[in-house]
């Protein structure tokens, strides 16, 4: 039980984290302020009327369910590396990798909706000035999608690993890492979506 | 972490190019920044040129840009912009974050707190070659055929968003926003780098405040930029997508002369880009000014003999330097007409923020206070910090108040300002760092005559040039104007700019002195010994030669905080941090911020160390 404790969050004796674990948490707030700074844009600009509000594609509701599994998938596959239960980690990995594949369909179904509604990333010529939210919207999340199509080579790397039989109790860094960076690709979408969702409200 | 690099045999590319060593990591970034620096400062002499002497011709400017830049020996308007524009981005980013930062931060954070290298050298060497490749990118917008990015180094759209509003906004605007990008992600990878070295690689015994003030500011620093430079790439990545993509995030309403007519884009803010420009904008100030102020720290200490005054106060102004920095961005934008209301808590947080800033100052002023002190090179510049820090801060206070910037925005009152506080200054802390750290560089010591030289010139220099432009400013002249020909008020200031401009001649002058002195001793400079400043930091304890690792056999142990200089009760006027105090085992704590309690008292205070002894400290209790 302790050891386990012990190696949830990649510390050694002295109870600092790896420098490896380390920098990605200094990364993943960088990423927050990227996206903290785009979505005050946002407001910003909402703020100053002219603005377009427009339903969010149903295929989004979707793809919140993907991403939902795949972190619970994800949160399996690192519990059981760390008991060494190398085929549930593999399975789980595998599924992970899928949920995140159809999220990226989802995502892309979502963009095809928008369309479908006249809704472009750059307006139509002698559009509404208030198309701009559509904009906006785009670019949060394909951003998003950039980050989690990063956040999938690196589950699909550590899969590869697992398979490898390189994921185990006495080597989970990688898999720790890519346990947090899912979680986090994850969480941010939940945000966006929340954000995007309650922002006509706003 | 160890030394499982330490067997490579090195070659001349793994020892001298694509190097994972700190200490060579950091040369690059300096040789890089003095060359961008030399680029910056003969632009700014160029253009000062057409201000001073706006109707004659200069065969040199023909002869270096050109017939279709300067015709006739004539600056082209449009093209002085473009030496402006290209000047701020140069002295901003690449000499005063890049070469001030990159320089130090990595000479000094693995040698100050006791680490063989960087928590990650590889990282560390992305960081460089990022670095490099966008100061390539940069320079080469100088070469296009539509010229350089020409909107002013804070590229407001529409200028920066609308390729067709002047040649400056065509591809050199591009390339700009391609190096400012590569320029962040270096500016990330390193100083994601300095915080987790810092934060996790400290030696045996260095607690956090027995860390060096200078590893304080790039620690403080270093946070600063991970927290706004992801913003900026925010702010760029949408006029990357204006540009390319046909969005309209920054732009609406556009009436385009020459017969191009009413623009499509519609819907967007230009506003919106100075909110993310100067969210970024205004802690990069400090992003620059910071380690420079740590450098004075550590320079001043040393050389007036004496324990930094309020070491605790300093740490406590640099936190609430770097967290106000954060609040007060909108006081570059009083004038875009917004909220009264926002715009007072922006004025109120910009004036607060003077008091961090007049602690250090006073501090320094104290440090220096009956100090033996040591005219060395690095101390003369260190004190030029202190010097123009004050005298530009000061009008801040003037810009800071909402209803006087509606006067003074963009007029050379601001020019004045931040050349002052900003440029000026965080050059002499740059000095300062150079001179002083030069022998653990290089092993050879600068050319002291050389130097006070040096020191004299560009301070004296610095004054002429800028102090003036107050004066200017006041009178209403607008900051970025090519010309005040056809503008009869302003006449009178025609011989102050020729003033102004023979001023930044000789200041550009001096950096010859500098140049040579600097180049020049690294190959026939006086031998240095293990300590020239007999400063009590770990990097001083290193071998002069450099070996990977930096110390053969342990690193050494620290036992004291960095400021035990004239200790009454010692023989020596300074201890090293690694001294141990006699009769007493590893254990013993010895609070940096009361040197000189007894042993006993000092064990049973280990616990409410930092923040609540800091407090104590900051008001002035518990000191005898
Ligand atoms: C006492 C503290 C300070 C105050 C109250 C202050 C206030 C201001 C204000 C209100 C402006 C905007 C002026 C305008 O555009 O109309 C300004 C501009 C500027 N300040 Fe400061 N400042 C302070 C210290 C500093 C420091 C320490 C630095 C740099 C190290 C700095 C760098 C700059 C720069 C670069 C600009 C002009 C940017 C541009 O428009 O190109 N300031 N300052
Ligand atoms: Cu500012």
């Amino acid at each position: 039980m302790e050891a386990a404790v012990h190696m949830e969050t990649h510390r050694d004796k002295k109870g600092k984290m790896h420098p490896k674990q380390f920098a990605l948490m200094l990364m993943i707030i960088g990423m927050v302020m990227l996206f903290a700074g785009l979505t005050s844009a946002f407001i910003v600009r909402k703020a100053e009327g002219n603005w377009f509000n427009f339903e969010l594609p149903a295929q989004f509701v979707a793809s919140t369910v993907a991403v939902v599994v795949s972190s619970a998938t994800m949160i399996l596959a690192f519990y059981h590396a760390k008991r060494d239960n190398i085929k549930i980690t593999q399975i789980s990995l595998a599924v992970t990798f899928l949920a995140g594949l159809s999220f990226v369909l989802f995502q892309y179904e979502g963009f095809m909706d928008l369309a479908g509604r006249g809704i472009y990333f750059s307006p139509d010529n002698g559009s509404e000035g208030g198309m701009v939210s559509g904009s906006f919207i785009i670019a949060l999340v394909a951003l998003h999608l950039l980050h989690l199509v990063g956040g999938l080579v690196f589950v699909a790397i550590v899969f590869i690993k697992s398979l490898l039989l390189k994921v185990h109790k006495k080597n989970t860094l990688s898999i720790s890492m890519c346990n947090t960076y899912w979680h986090f690709v994850g969480i941010l979408w939940m945000y966006l979506y929340l954000f995007l969702y309650f922002a006509p409200q706003l | 972490m160890s030394n499982d690099h330490g067997h490579h045999k090195e070659t001349f590319i793994s020892k001298y190019i694509f190097s994972m060593d700190h200490k060579m990591i950091s040369k690059q970034f300096l040789i890089t920044g003095i060359i961008m620096g030399v680029i910056g400062v003969a632009m700014s002499i160029l253009f000062r040129l057409q201000l001073a002497w706006p109707d004659s011709s200069f065969p040199i400017l023909e002869w270096l840009f050109g017939e279709k830049w300067a015709p006739e020996g004539r600056l082209d308007s449009g093209f002085y912009m473009g030496l402006v524009t290209i000047h701020g981005t140069i002295m901003v980013f690449y000499v005063l974050t890049a070469g001030l930062s990159g320089t130090f931060s990595n000479l000094l954070i693995p040698l100050q707190v006791g680490a063989r290298d960087m928590a990650s050298p590889f990282m560390n060497m992305l960081s460089y070659w990022f670095f490099f490749l966008s100061s390539v990118v940069l320079m080469s917008s100088m070469f296009v055929e539509t010229g350089p990015a020409s909107g002013g180094w804070t590229v407001y759209p529409p200028l920066s968003a609308l390729e067709k509003a002047m040649p400056g906004s065509g591809l050199g605007m591009t390339l700009w926003l391609t190096a400012i990008i590569l320029f962040i992600v270096s500016a990330l990878l390193g100083g994601i780098n300095y915080i987790a070295t810092v934060l996790n690689m400290r030696t045996k015994g260095m607690s956090m405040n027995r860390l060096p003030l200078t590893i304080w500011a790039f620690l403080l620093t270093a946070i600063l930029g991970l927290l706004s430079f992801p913003v900026l790439l925010g702010g760029g990545l949408l006029l990357m997508f204006d540009r390319l993509a046909g969005t309209s995030f920054y732009l609406s309403d556009i009436f385009l002369g020459g017969g191009v007519g009413a623009l499509e884009q519609t819907g967007g803010s230009p506003i919106l880009f100075q909110h993310l420009f100067w969210f970024l904008g205004h802690p990069e100030v400090y992003i620059i000014i910071m380690p420079a102020l740590g450098i004075t720290s550590e320079v001043i200490a040393v050389n007036a003999r004496k324990p930094i005054f309020g070491y605790t106060a300093m740490i406590i102004s640099l936190m609430g330097i770097s967290v106000l920095s954060f609040l007060v961005w909108g006081h570059h934008m009083f004038i875009t007409g917004m909220n009264p209301l926002l715009g007072t808590v922006f004025l109120i947080m910009t004036l607060i923020i003077a008091v961090p800033s007049a602690v250090k100052t006073f501090n320094y002023l104290a440090t220096l206070w009956r100090g033996s002190i040591r005219f060395t090179n690095g101390m003369m510049f260190a004190i030029g910090l202190v010097s123009l820090f004050i005298t530009g801060g000061l009008t801040g206070l003037f810009l800071g108040n909402a209803a006087l910037d509606i006067t003074l925005h963009d007029t050379y009152f601001v020019v004045a300002h931040f050349h002052l506080v900003m440029g000026s200054s965080a050059i002499m802390g740059m000095m300062a760092g150079i001179y002083h750290w030069y022998p653990r560089m290089f092993g050879r010591m600068m050319n002291k005559t050389l130097g006070y030289i040096h020191f004299w010139l560009t301070f004296v220099s610095a004054y002429l040039v800028f102090f003036p432009m107050h004066f200017q400013g006041l009178a209403g002249v607008p900051r970025r104007y090519y010309s005040f020909n056809i503008l009869p008020e302003f006449a009178p200031w025609l011989d102050v700019n020729v003033f102004i401009t023979l001023a930044a001649i000789l200041g550009g002058v001096a950096q010859i002195i500098f140049l040579y002195n600097f180049f020049s001793s690294i190959f026939v400079g006086e031998k240095s010994v293990q300590n020239p400043w007999e400063a009590n930091t770990l990097e001083w304890t290193a071998p002069v030669e450099h070996i990977h690792g930096n110390w053969e056999g342990e690193i050494p142990t620290v036992y004291r905080w960095p400021y035990d200089y004239s200790r009454p009760d010692a023989d020596s006027d300074f201890i090293p941090q690694n001294v141990p105090d006699t009769g007493s085992s590893e254990e013993v704590y010895v609070s940096p911020t009361k040197p000189d309690t007894s042993d006993a008292k000092e064990v049973e205070e280990k616990d409410n160390v930092m923040l609540f002894a800091l407090i104590k400290n900051w008001f002035g209790l518990g000191r005898a």
